[in-house]
């Protein structure tokens, strides 16, 4: 960021007519615009989503789905994490053509949620064509169920959520970092791991320098 | 009585790489060896670690293209496209048809760039030093057309979100067809130097299969999971760009060993130039970019899958967005990293000449494994 020239983020740019308001009520104060707006911009954003798949899904397992949104054709839930595996279990046997594939597991990491890791489990039906996106909610120190077991493709993936993000698989054979050094300290992808931060005692001990920068 | 010395064990434990030619890059693997038998191995990956998805937060959306060409750093072309396009299916933006057929032109050409390249240090890998000359000819061809349309040879940033960089170079046409009508015979000329050679065939058929129940519980894509027996393609499965409206085949192999894996790239590279011929019936004058404006903010709090077949495997990018002119996240899914998972499989048991045409077959660039 420090190198852009250019306005931060524009979510947080202050709104432009905030000065004017500050001079006080004794400004002679412009009429109200009168003028209408300009018809608002629909606002795009997820749907909810709702199919008789999902319905079955749903009865099957009482209040485990929450939050299933659709975005772009692209549908998604949130699954809760005691029923997770069953739920993966079952997704990847089911009769009418089973997610055997998963393409890919990643995590979003949100620091205000209370719940701040979202796991995203990307999984994918060779019977249907059909991709479906699962997540699981982890809040800092909390353990997930692995699911390499179910999907042996998660081995290296889960491990690295684990390393750069510090998201801890309950049950993976493997539990150790895969891109970063072994005694790194730190999970870089962490949203409060800031892009210039390293483990300088690292550096320090390993390349017998001051800064890696 | 002499001391118990490392000879007495029956398992010798040996290092190969990061430092290795057969390696590709700075890939680490430990052996356990009994004899010349592979008893398992490990993985240590890492080395070209450079936070490609944390940088991605940090840049804004455009500036973030460029970087995807130094993952997959022998198709920058197709790493591009798959980055373009799923910013753009978050923004919702349609390209016009120049820049699609345009888009599949060039992408065809680096899957046949990125073969020929595996093909001649594959088969250097394993002793035959002819066929590197002689797939480095045309993959020399390949890139000049890149050096004209877009300046760049390797890292090609041939693209930009909503369409194209720049429009066709006036003899783009010319030089693509006369490529196209060179090439299948240049690959004839590499089948007459190895696919019925019997050294070729000792030591790639039976060497490294793969099970298809296997590929598919490991994750595995493109050539290699094609190569065991699974037809299945992203261009085929769930189509982009404009592949839905050609024809072409998708070759699988029978066995799932190395051999069928190097047919399945040959045949892969022709079914490439049958597509990129019916790309240039399709090409027309038109506008190259769709309507997107100068500052992408897509909306917040939404998030896009999107994956193309890249020369490798499936290539996904995953964007979410909290509506500022950075990606909230930006996740990559590169082929090479759940391809390379299955080298544990594929080498149990082997020997070890055997694991060098192994880690040749699966085609991995370290670029794209580590980020």
């Amino acid at each position: 960021m420090s190198d852009e020239p250019q306005s931060p983020p524009g979510g947080e740019t202050p709104p432009k007519p905030a000065p004017s308001t500050a001079q006080g009520p004794s400004a002679p104060k412009p009429p109200a615009p009168a003028a209408p707006k300009p018809a608002p911009k629909p606002v795009v954003k997820p749907e909810p989503w709702s199919s008789p798949w999902l319905e079955t899904l749903q009865s099957r397992f009482p209040g485990a789905i929450s939050d299933p949104l659709i975005f772009r054709g692209q549908p998604y839930f949130t699954v809760a994490k005691e029923q997770l595996l069953s739920v993966a279990e079952f997704l990847k046997s089911e009769p009418g053509g089973g997610y055997v594939f998963l393409t890919d597991e990643t995590a979003v990491d949100y620091p205000k949620r209370e719940k701040r890791f979202e796991i995203i489990y990307l999984l994918y039906s060779f019977a249907r064509n059909d991709r479906l996106r699962m997540k699981v909610l982890a809040a800092e120190g909390e353990p997930i169920p692995s699911v390499t077991a179910i999907w042996p493709a998660a081995n290296w993936l889960e491990r690295e959520i684990y390393d750069l993000f510090g998201v801890v698989f309950e049950g993976h054979p493997d539990l150790r970092r895969i891109l970063m050094p072994e005694d790194w300290t730190g999970h870089p992808l962490r949203k409060d791991y800031d892009i210039l931060r390293q483990d300088t005692a690292w550096v320090k001990a390993h390349l017998n320098i001051e800064s890696g920068q | 009585m002499a001391e118990a010395t490392f000879l007495d064990a029956n398992e010798l434990v040996l290092n190969m790489g990061p430092q290795h030619p057969a390696t590709h890059g700075v890939l680490r693997v430990k052996l356990r060896l009994d004899g010349e038998r592979v008893l398992g191995s490990e993985c240590v990956i890492g080395y070209l670690h450079r936070g490609v998805e944390k940088i991605a937060e940090n840049r804004t959306y455009a500036q973030f293209a460029p970087y995807t060409d130094r993952m997959d750093y022998v198709a920058a072309v197709t790493n591009g496209m798959g980055y373009c396009e799923a910013v753009e299916k978050l923004l919702g933006v349609e390209l016009p048809p120049r820049a699609q057929w345009t888009r599949m032109i060039l992408a065809e050409l680096q899957r046949i760039a990125s073969h020929l390249l595996w093909l001649g240090t594959h088969a250097l890998d394993l002793g035959a030093m002819t066929p590197v000359f002689y797939t480095f000819r045309e993959r020399e061809e390949i890139l000049n057309i890149f050096e004209n349309y877009c300046g760049a040879r390797l890292t090609t940033h041939a693209f930009r979100i909503g369409g194209l960089q720049y429009d066709l170079y006036d003899e783009f046409e010319a030089d693509v067809r006369k490529f196209c009508d060179d090439l299948p015979g240049k690959i004839d000329e590499y089948e007459q130097l190895l696919t019925t050679n019997r050294i070729w065939m000792e030591r790639t058929q039976g060497v490294g299969v793969l099970k298809p129940d296997d590929a598919i519980a490991l994750g595995v894509t493109g050539p290699v999971l094609r190569g065991s027996g699974v037809q299945w393609d992203v261009r085929k499965a769930q189509p982009y760009e404009a592949y839905a409206q050609v024809a072409f085949d998708v070759p699988i192999g029978r066995h799932g060993d190395t051999y069928d894996r190097y047919l399945v790239r040959l045949q892969e590279m022709r079914q490439s130039v049958r597509i990129i011929r019916q790309c240039l019936e399709r090409l027309e004058p038109g506008p190259i970019l769709g309507k997107v404006g100068k500052i992408i903010k897509p909306p917040a709090g939404t998030e896009v899958y999107h994956s193309i077949e890249g020369p490798k495997g499936e290539l996904g990018y995953f964007v979410v967005s909290d509506g500022t002119v950075n990606p909230y996240r930006v996740r990559i899914r590169p082929p090479s990293f759940l391809n390379l998972q299955a080298l544990d499989k594929m080498i149990q048991g082997q020997l070890v000449a055997d694991v060098v045409a192994i880690i040749g077959t699966i085609d991995i660039v370290l670029g794209e494994v580590d980020r």
